[in-house]
């Protein structure tokens, strides 16, 4: 156990590479939330309708989401959709897979955050002549989007954590897949996965950090 | 005109109204009393279509407001309605509250829309907390802006559903000189209430709701009084 010899410096002379991987990991994960955020907001409208059929496919939705693994889940996008003759590049297999995990949760966030607003403002805003789909996008969603904002950002950590997910996809540029594919060729191992794990913590803390900022001048009520 | 023929509502097994019949002309301010669970608020909220009636009909110059046909969005710009609990929009400010529906809704231009904000916030006393958020008023100031609001929308008709129950009693006054003002400027007004003094002021005609049913309505000299409904007259002496 003593005897293995650390080597930083080869290490380290990866560090550009993995930060290029880090960008990918990044933008992955941005664009899973923006889609995430956006497919959770209709899955909402979808609950909110009344109609059974929508209702049952934002269920259905939220479901499979939560309760499967995140790991099946893009590996289904993949090579499940695959069996269909849907072939997607590992970046889009991951993008998608992670986005469709994302609006799951975030539509359950999304039901709670909705059951914290009281009924009277919908009421109030369809009494001042707005329509229900007015009401929803003035006054209902702004508000819904503030209460779930903390839980937003913890899934957007969590999207950066699940394209590490994408080693089953063979995705090889993200922050795991450049890591991965620098010790397959250098053995160093505890080096280069010591830095990845440094590298995806300071990106989560600045994520964090920077929502906590952004709140405080997004929500001065 | 507002005109109610013959309404029934219920909740369930809860008949809430039996058989209202009422009408209130332009320019009218009409005060409604009544115990708790008489009726009077569910009367409101079915005026402007927020509850649904059993039978009966509402009709609002003319246009039924329960009928399939009609826009009830396009006949809630005609009404306005304030409830006990003011439900300010709290992500908004103060200004801003007053303007959204005269933009999402009259498609007002945002200089228009912010000009007679301003104007209808004045107008009830709050000139200088246009670009605050509610959660910094008071419960008296939010009831106001909301009025406010409600103004904003150039109603012909205003409804007041116990405005003031949810106030603290110091704050309470504010709130009625506020009705005062707007039906001694013409407003056609019908107010649930449970302050009797106002009632009496204030009036053209007062209805008391009974169990569902309009007991007794008169001018408020002859129903304060002279009441003739034995309820009305059990009513009055314990808020007396």
């Amino acid at each position: 156990m003593f005897n293995y010899n650390f080597r930083w410096n080869q290490a380290l002379n990866s560090l550009p590479d993995m930060l290029e991987g880090a960008l990918v990991t990044m933008e992955i994960a941005i664009l899973s939330m923006v889609i995430g955020i956006t497919v959770a907001i209709l899955l909402t409208l979808f609950r909110l309708s009344g109609n059974r059929i929508l209702y049952a496919i934002a269920t259905t939705w939220v479901e499979i989401a939560r309760n499967t693994p995140a790991l099946f889940q893009i590996y289904m996008v993949h090579f499940g959709l695959g069996g269909f003759g849907i072939h997607l590049s590992p970046y889009m297999s991951l993008l998608i897979g992670i986005a469709f995990n994302n609006a799951g949760y975030l539509t359950e966030n999304f039901r709670g955050a909705l059951k914290a607003i009281p009924e009277t403002q919908t009421r109030a805003a369809r009494s001042l002549g707005m329509s229900p789909l007015q009401a929803f996008q003035n006054v209902i969603l702004p508000q819904m989007l503030r209460i779930s904002f903390l839980p937003m950002t913890n899934q957007m950590v969590w999207a950066i954590l699940m394209t590490s997910l994408g080693a089953v996809v063979a995705m090889n540029t993200d922050l795991y897949g450049v890591t991965s594919e620098l010790n397959a060729r250098t053995f160093r191992t505890f080096e280069l996965f010591a830095i990845a794990a440094v590298i995806f913590y300071l990106i989560t803390k600045a994520i964090t950090l920077s929502a906590r900022l952004l709140a405080a001048r997004l929500f001065r009520y | 005109m507002i005109e109610i023929q013959n309404v029934h509502k219920s909740f369930g097994a809860l008949q809430v109204l039996k058989g209202i019949n009422l009408t209130v002309a332009k320019g009218e301010v009409l005060t409604v009393i009544g115990g708790s669970g008489s009726g009077k608020s569910t009367l409101l909220t079915c005026i402007n279509g927020l509850e649904q009636i059993d039978s009966g009909r509402i009709l609002v110059d003319g246009v039924e407001v329960h009928a399939k046909s009609t826009d009830l969005n396009k006949l809630r710009e005609k009404i306005g309605i304030v409830f006990q609990q003011w439900n300010a929009f709290p992500h908004l400010t103060v200004l801003e509250n007053v303007m959204l529906a005269q933009i999402k809704v009259l498609k007002r231009s945002k200089s228009d829309a912010e000009a007679e904000a301003v104007r209808q916030l004045n107008h009830v006393g709050l000139a200088d907390k246009l670009k605050v958020y509610p959660s910094r008023l008071s419960g008296g100031q939010q009831q106001r802006m909301a009025i406010a609001r409600a103004l904003a929308m150039s109603p012909d008709y205003m409804l007041f559903d116990e405005v003031t129950s949810a106030l603290d009693p110091q704050l309470v006054g504010e709130v009625l000189d506020t009705l005062r003002m707007l039906a001694s400027e013409g407003m056609t007004m019908i107010c649930v209430t449970h302050e009797m003094k106002f009632a009496r002021e204030v009036s053209d005609r007062v209805a008391f709701f009974h169990k569902g049913v309009m007991a007794e309505i008169a001018a408020p000299e002859e129903l304060f009084g002279a009441p003739k409904d034995p309820e009305l007259q059990k009513f009055l002496a314990a808020t007396h």
